[in-house]
């Protein structure tokens, strides 16, 4: 999971290290850093932008060690479903259940169908739809896209894919 | 000055368009590479026009020269000739008859340049096995991408690179249907019947449209500058029937346009419509114009272009690939 958080150090020497030490141990991974010395807070610490890749469920154990070093978390956001792909169906779309298509997508719990335009031209015709999935990574948009693709192929859809990655 | 008596086996306007450069050329490949290239016969279903000093070539490309009882086996097996030139229709069912043509070329040491895809997909091994053993050479250059060189590219000039992966537009009628939908937003049927009528479609589409032809020459590759051993019939094959002008009109507002794209690396070799963003190399490729990117180990990614189709630019492949024989 990546997030995007804003921390506090105190303003003393060794604080920025200290503050980086368990994010190493606890199997993350810095993916930028924002430090800013000569600016303070109203409580006269110094405010660090920070984003990092961590396993979820080390998060909390993260902010413990932070507290006890007296380093404190003022802002936390989660940029949770950074990966996004466009893909295109063709097919009878509706007609063989299209909820069922998107579930299939939206059970995984790693990714969701956050947009989807579809286009009906007549009865017996064949329907097109554009989807944008959005996944945590690239392993589990790489998983979504076979999850969707075995659904496609059940339903006797069509699915383009994008050229690279896939 | 060293003279190349050549045959050339099958019909259509391939061996047209090889005839014509053979007579243009013919100078400069004397002055050039020493080399006086004499068409000594022709054969196709009609019988074979014979004359060991070389055929006069405009009577020949009109047909007017004595033609004799004899059909093409008789003139591979019994013909006074160094190189055979195949141009049968390619048959991805059989390879025949050209699988036999070159077969029988081959075991008599005769060199064989053609641009027959269904012998090659079929049976690579094969062949380039019995070429080894005859000391003979087994080019077909015109196989893949008409006039746009890349088998010899990669064979000559990048030699000592492995390479990683093959991708690219390989049909032109497909490229041509795909860009007229997108551009016009007409139906598949529509501008099929009016590439038909423009001789870039077949009365028979089945072949470019279903992806066959993309599949032939994916093999074709991926045994030839690959290092696989693939079967033709493992390809993963899906073509652009199915696409509709609203698909096309869904990507193009998302910032892509739709290809038919024959893919092969290690663990995948597969044809089918693809989603290309609107400013990559590709998605610029409009009407009959192929494409490929090769990335190699050491030179990275390499993208050709060219004329995929026609008379003289297969001809230009098959040109190319006799003179290297000898040179």
């Amino acid at each position: 999971m990546r997030i995007a958080m804003e921390i506090e150090l105190k303003d003393i020497p060794g604080q920025l290290l200290s503050a980086l030490g368990p994010i190493a141990d606890l199997g993350g991974n810095i993916i930028s850093i924002a430090h800013q010395r000569d600016r303070r807070t109203p409580r006269g610490t110094i405010p660090i932008k920070i984003t990092i890749e961590l396993p979820e469920k080390h998060l909390d154990e993260l902010i413990a060690r932070w507290h006890e070093r007296g380093i404190t978390v003022m802002q936390k956001g989660e940029e949770r479903l950074k990966e996004s792909v466009f893909l295109i169906l063709i097919g009878h779309i509706v007609h063989t259940d299209l909820k069922s298509t998107i579930d299939a997508v939206d059970s995984t719990g790693f990714a969701e169908v956050v947009d989807l335009t579809l286009m009906m031209p007549g009865i017996d015709e064949e329907s097109s739809a554009g989807i944008t999935i959005k996944a945590t990574g690239k392993k589990e948009m790489e998983r979504a896209i076979e999850i969707l693709e075995q659904e496609a192929k059940k339903k006797g859809l069509l699915m383009i894919k994008p050229l690279e990655g896939f | 000055m060293e003279r190349v008596k050549i045959i050339i086996v099958g019909f259509g306007t391939v061996r047209r368009g090889l005839a014509e450069v053979i007579k243009r050329k013919k100078d400069h490949v004397k002055e050039e590479f020493g080399l006086d290239i004499r068409l000594v016969g022709v054969a196709d279903l009609r019988g074979a026009m014979v004359d060991a000093d070389g055929l006069d070539i405009d009577d020949a490309l009109e047909w007017k020269c004595e033609i004799r009882d004899i059909d093409s086996l008789q003139l591979i097996r019994e013909g006074e000739y160094d190189l055979m030139v195949e141009t049968t229709p390619s048959n991805v069912e059989t390879g025949e008859p050209g699988f036999t043509h070159i077969k029988e070329a081959l075991m008599r040491g005769k060199h064989v340049v053609t641009s027959n895809k269904g012998p090659l997909a079929l049976y690579y091994r094969e062949l380039t096995d019995l070429a080894a053993r005859s000391g003979c050479s087994l080019k077909f250059e015109a196989t893949v991408g008409g006039a746009m060189p890349i088998i010899n590219l990669i064979r000559n000039n990048l030699a000592g690179n492995r390479i990683l992966s093959i991708k690219g537009i390989f049909n032109g009628t497909c490229n041509y249907i795909l860009t007229r939908m997108t551009e016009e937003g007409l139906p598949y049927s529509y501008v099929l019947s009016e590439a038909q009528s423009l001789g870039i479609a077949e009365a028979d589409p089945s072949y470019d449209v279903d992806g066959i032809d993309t599949a032939e020459k994916l093999t074709i590759l991926a045994n030839a500058v690959l290092g696989m051993d693939v079967a033709y019939n493992s390809v993963t094959v899906e073509g652009i029937r199915r696409i509709t002008p609203d698909a096309l009109r869904l990507a193009l507002d998302k910032g892509y346009v739709i290809k038919l794209i024959g893919e092969a690396r290690e663990g995948k070799i597969e044809v089918a419509p693809r989603l290309i963003p609107k400013d990559h190399p590709f998605a610029l490729m409009r009407g009959t114009l192929n494409i490929a990117e090769i990335e190699a180990d050491l030179a990275g990614p390499i993208t050709v272009m060219g004329r995929g189709a026609g008379a003289i630019e297969a001809a230009s492949a098959i040109f190319s690939d006799i003179i290297s024989i000898y040179r």
